[in-house]
C-alpha cells in the first residue's frame, strides 16, 4: 500500500521490538573460519544456499564492523588468545555461533592441542552441531539466533542458565559487557 | 605376534635387493640395508646422516627430500629385531626422491634418550626447514645446523614435546551435564 | 617503482637473519645491504602482520612481512594456528578409526586423506583390495580433485576480486558435492574409503548423476575461462607474479600444481602410479613460468583432466566386490548382523578392538589436489598405530612463499598465497 493512502501517516511500536527487529535483520558476521567448517560455512554464503536471503551474506573481514562471530572449526591453544582478541574487539551487543563439534566441545579430538570448546574463551549462544555442519543445519542455527535477538531472552537464557561455562566475559577494564550496560547519565534534580 | 617378528627378522637377514641401498652400505659400512614392504630402507649411524645425505644429492641424484619424520619406540608391544642394528628409542626417518631415476630411498638413524640429536639437512636441502622444526617440536630432537630450531606448531612458551610417548596426551575428562562425577 | 634487486650476497644475510625468533620479526633499522639500495639508511622498514585471522590467508596462516615502502623484503610464514594434534590422537585411535582422524586434515580433498592412510594399512598387511574397490577409489578421489580445484577457483577469483568466480566455483562445486553426499552420506570428512575397500556400494542410479557432473563441470571450466583467462585485469594481477623456478621448487620440497607450473611434469599418478592410473588416459598438466597464472592454469585444466579420468572410470568400472573379503579386516555384511550373533559378535568387535597389524613401517606417496602427500605409519603389533604421520603437501608448499613473495607488492602477496592454495588443516595437522 503506498503511504499517502495509509489513513494515518505513523505507526506505533514498543522501541524495544523494534531495536531488536532491526538487529535481527542486520546481523553482520566477521569471518572467522578455521578448519573444515569454515567451508561448509562460505557454502552457506556461496550460491546455492545463499545467506543473502537473512540479510547476513556481507562478512566483515575487521572485528569492528561485525557484530556476529561464527566460530567455523577446532580452536587450538595457540589459536584461543587470537580469537579472544577478536570477539574484544567486536562491539556490543555481539553474539558468538559454536559451529561444529570442534567448536562445540573438542569433537573427536580430544587432547593437547585443542580448547576442549571455545565457550571456554568466549561466551556462546548458539551451539551448532555436526562435523561439520551442513550448510541446512548452520540456517537452523542461525534463525535459532535470530529468534533469540528478536524475544530479548538471549541475554536473559545466558544469564539464567550460567551458560558460557560460568566465564565471565569482560571488556578490558574488566567489566562484564552484557551485564553492565553503558550507564545513563542522569541529571539529578 | 611372536611370528611377525621372527618373519620381519628373515626377511631383513637377504641382502639388500635394490642397487642404491647396496651402494649406501659400500660407502657407509656399519649401516644395514632391508626391504620393507618392497621399498628399501637403511639404518645409518647418526653420525654419517649428513653424509649419506649428501651422498644420496650428489652421487646418486636423489633430487628432493620429501620427508623427515621421526618415531618415538618408548612403549612399543613388539619390534621387529634388525640384524646389525642397535634399537634405539627414537627413530629419525627421511625420505629421499630421485626425480630422474623416480627412485625412493629412505633412511632411518637411530638415537638415544638422552639428548638426541643429529646432523640437520637443510643446507642440502631447504625444503627440510619446516620438517626438522617441526620434529624438534613434536619430539625434542635437535638438529645441529639449523638455521632457525625453534617451536613451529605449539607456541612458543610450551613445555614438553607432545608427540613423545611419555608427555600425556591431555586427556581432558568428557563430562556430561548433571553427571555426578568425571568418567 | 624500480625493482628491488636481491643479490646472492643478500640472500644469504636475509637467510640467516632469523636469530629473532620463528615467531617475531623485527624491522631492519636503517641497514644498507650489501647492494646499497634497498633501504635508505635514515629509513626504516615497516613489518606488517597478515593473519592468523584474515580474510584471505585461507584459514589461518599467518605471515610477516617486511615492507620497504610497498615492496616486500623480507616474510615469515607463521603456522600452527590450527595444529590439532591429529598425529597424537592417531596414536590412540585403532586402525579401524584412524580414517575419521585422518580425512580431517586435508579437508578440501578428504578422499586422498583416506586413501593414502587406508593403502598404508593395506600395505603393512599385504592386503590387496579387488578391482571394482580400486576403481571406485580413482572415481572417487579424481571427483574429489575436481571439486577442489573448483573450490581453488572460486577462493582464488574471491581474493582477487572475481566475486562472480566464486560464485560459480561454488555452483558446480555444490553438484560434485552433493553426488558425494549421496555415495558416502556426508560432504565432507567422508571416512569412506577404508582399510580393505569402501564402506560401501555405489548407489543406483550412479552413473547419471556423473554423466551430468562431468558435462556440468566441463561446461563451467570453459565458461571461467571465458570469464578470466584472457581478461585483461586478471592477467595483470597473475601473469610474472610470484615466479618460481624448477629448481628453488624441488630444493623446497614443493610437489604438485606449483611444481608442475615451472615447467616440470611430475605426477605421481604418472610417475609412480598407484591404484589403476597406469591403465587409464589422461594428460600431466604443466606450465611454463612458474608464475601465478601458471599455476592457475595448471588447475584450471587439471579439472578437465580429471573429468577424463572420472569419465573412464565409469565406463570401465568392473563389477565385484567393493572391499576385500578378508574376515580380519572386513565387517559382515547389514543383514548377516541381524540373523547371526557370531556376526553381531564379529562386528562389535572389528569396530571396538579393531584388527592387528603385524610390526613393520611403510610410507605411501599419492598425488592430492595439492601435491604429495604421503603416510609414514609404524606398527608393533597391536591394534593401533606407533606413529601416524602424514607427509602434508601445504605443509612443505608453505615454503615456497618465501622466495616468491620476495619484491613482490603486497597486493601481490594475496595473489601469491591463493596460488599456494595452502590447506591450514593438513599443514598443521
Amino acid at each position: 500500500m503506498p503511504l499517502d493512502q495509509l489513513p494515518h501517516n505513523f505507526l506505533t511500536a514498543r522501541l524495544e521490538d523494534l531495536v531488536q527487529w532491526a538487529r535481527e535483520r542486520s546481523v553482520f558476521p566477521a569471518t572467522f573460519g578455521l578448519a573444515c567448517c569454515a567451508i561448509e560455512l562460505m557454502a552457506t554464503g556461496a550460491a546455492h544456499y545463499d545467506l543473502a536471503r537473512y540479510g547476513m551474506e556481507v562478512f566483515r573481514a575487521s572485528p569492528r564492523q561485525a557484530d556476529l562471530m561464527i566460530v567455523a572449526g577446532r580452536v587450538s591453544q595457540k589459536m584461543a588468545p587470537v580469537l579472544r582478541q577478536v570477539h574484544d574487539q567486536m562491539v556490543d551487543p555481539k553474539w558468538v555461533i559454536s559451529m561444529g563439534v570442534c567448536a562445540s566441545t573438542g569433537g573427536m579430538f580430544n587432547n593437547y592441542a585443542l580448547v576442549q570448546g571455545v565457550d571456554q574463551v568466549v561466551p556462546v549462544d548458539v551451539y551448532v552441531p555436526g562435523c561439520p555442519p551442513g550448510p541446512e543445519t548452520l540456517f537452523h542455527g542461525i534463525l535459532t539466533l535470530h529468534h533469540q535477538i528478536r524475544t530479548g531472552d538471549l541475554l536473559a537464557r545466558r544469564e539464567r542458565s550460567g551458560a558460557g561455562a560460568g566465564i565471565q566475559v569482560g571488556q578490558r577494564d574488566g567489566t562484564p559487557s552484557h551485564v553492565q550496560p553503558i550507564p545513563v547519565r542522569r541529571k539529578s534534580a | 605376534m611372536a611370528d611377525d617378528t621372527a618373519d620381519g627378522a628373515a626377511a631383513a637377514a637377504e641382502p639388500p635387493t635394490d642397487e642404491i641401498a647396496a651402494a649406501v652400505v659400500d660407502r657407509f659400512p656399519g649401516s644395514v640395508a632391508v626391504d620393507s614392504h618392497g621399498q628399501p630402507v637403511v639404518y645409518v649411524d647418526p653420525g654419517v646422516w649428513h653424509d649419506v645425505a649428501a651422498f644420496l644429492r650428489d652421487d646418486q641424484r636423489f633430487t628432493q627430500c620429501v620427508d623427515v619424520s621421526a618415531v618415538d619406540h618408548l612403549v612399543d608391544a613388539a619390534r621387529a629385531e634388525i640384524p646389525g642394528v642397535t634399537l634405539e628409542r627414537f627413530e629419525v626417518v627421511a625420505n629421499f626422491l630421485s626425480h630422474p631415476r623416480n627412485r625412493r630411498l629412505r633412511t632411518i638413524c637411530e638415537l638415544g634418550d638422552e639428548a638426541p640429536t643429529v646432523a640437520s639437512l637443510t643446507d642440502l636441502y631447504p625444503g627440510l626447514n619446516f620438517a626438522e622444526r617441526e620434529v624438534y617440536d613434536m619430539f625434542g630432537i635437535t638438529f645441529e645446523g639449523h638455521p632457525d630450531l625453534a617451536r613451529i606448531l605449539m607456541p612458543d612458551d610450551w613445555i614438553g614435546y607432545p608427540l613423545r610417548k611419555d608427555d600425556a596426551p591431555a586427556r581432558i575428562p568428557v563430562v556430561f551435564k548433571d553427571d555426578p562425577a568425571p568418567r | 617503482m624500480s625493482e628491488p634487486k636481491v643479490t646472492d650476497q643478500e640472500e644469504q644475510r636475509l637467510e640467516a637473519q632469523t636469530d629473532e625468533g620463528a615467531q617475531v620479526m623485527t624491522p631492519v633499522r636503517g641497514e644498507v645491504l650489501g647492494g646499497g639500495v634497498l633501504w635508505p639508511e635514515t629509513d626504516d622498514t615497516m613489518i606488517l602482520n597478515m593473519g592468523p585471522q584474515h580474510p584471505s590467508t585461507h584459514g589461518v596462516l599467518r605471515i610477516m612481512l617486511e615492507l620497504d615502502g610497498e615492496t616486500i623484503v623480507r616474510s615469515k610464514p607463521v603456522i600452527g594456528y590450527l595444529h590439532t594434534g591429529m598425529e597424537k590422537t592417531g596414536e590412540e585411535l585403532t586402525y579401524v578409526q584412524g580414517g575419521t582422524n585422518v580425512t580431517r586434515m586435508d579437508y578440501l580433498s578428504p578422499l586422498s586423506n583416506e586413501l593414502v592412510y587406508s593403502m598404508a594399512v593395506e600395505r603393512l598387511l599385504d592386503i590387496e583390495v579387488p578391482p571394482r574397490a580400486v576403481w571406485m577409489r580413482m572415481l572417487l578421489v579424481e571427483l574429489n580433485r575436481m571439486a577442489s580445484h573448483l573450490l581453488w577457483q572460486a577462493t582464488n577469483g574471491l581474493d582477487l576480486g572475481a566475486t562472480s568466480m566464486m560464485v560459480y566455483g561454488w555452483r558446480d562445486r555444490e553438484l560434485t558435492l552433493r553426488f558425494l553426499e549421496k555415495i558416502t552420506g556426508l560432504r565432507m570428512n567422508h571416512n569412506f574409503i577404508r582399510p580393505g575397500g569402501l564402506a560401501a556400494d555405489l548407489p543406483d542410479n550412479w552413473r547419471e548423476d556423473l554423466d551430468e557432473i562431468c558435462v556440468t563441470v566441463e561446461h563451467g571450466v570453459r565458461e571461467y575461462a571465458d570469464l578470466l583467462a584472457q581478461n585483461p585485469i586478471w592477467l595483470e594481477r597473475l601473469v610474472g607474479v610470484g615466479q618460481l623456478t624448477t629448481e628453488e621448487a624441488i630444493a623446497r620440497g614443493i610437489t604438485g600444481p606449483i611444481l608442475r607450473s615451472t615447467g616440470f611434469p611430475w605426477d605421481l599418478r604418472k610417475a609412480q602410479p598407484y591404484l589403476a592410473y597406469d591403465e587409464v588416459d589422461f594428460d600431466v598438466i604443466c606450465g611454463e613460468n612458474g608464475d601465478c597464472y601458471d599455476r592457475y592454469m595448471v588447475r584450471l585444466n587439471e579439472i578437465l583432466e580429471s573429468v577424463k579420468i572420472v569419465r573412464q572410470c565409469a565406463d570401465r568400472m568392473p563389477a565385484g566386490d567393493y572391499r576385500i573379503q578378508d574376515r580380519k579386516v572386513t565387517p559382515p555384511p547389514r543383514a548377516r548382523i541381524d540373523e547371526s550373533m557370531e556376526a553381531l559378535i564379529h562386528h562389535f568387535k572389528l569396530f571396538t578392538e579393531g584388527f592387528r597389524v603385524p610390526p613393520g613401517e611403510t610410507y605411501v606417496p599419492i598425488e592430492s589436489p595439492r601435491g604429495e602427500i604421503g603416510c609414514y605409519l609404524v606398527s608393533d603389533g597391536t591394534g593401533k598405530p606407533v606413529r601416524l604421520h602424514i607427509r602434508g603437501p601445504s605443509f612443505y608448499n608453505l615454503q615456497a612463499l618465501e622466495p616468491m613473495v620476495r619484491g613482490a607488492l603486497v597486493a601481490d602477496a594475496v595473489a601469491i598465497v591463493s596460488s599456494v592454495d595452502p590447506i591450514l588443516g593438513e599443514a598443521d595437522r
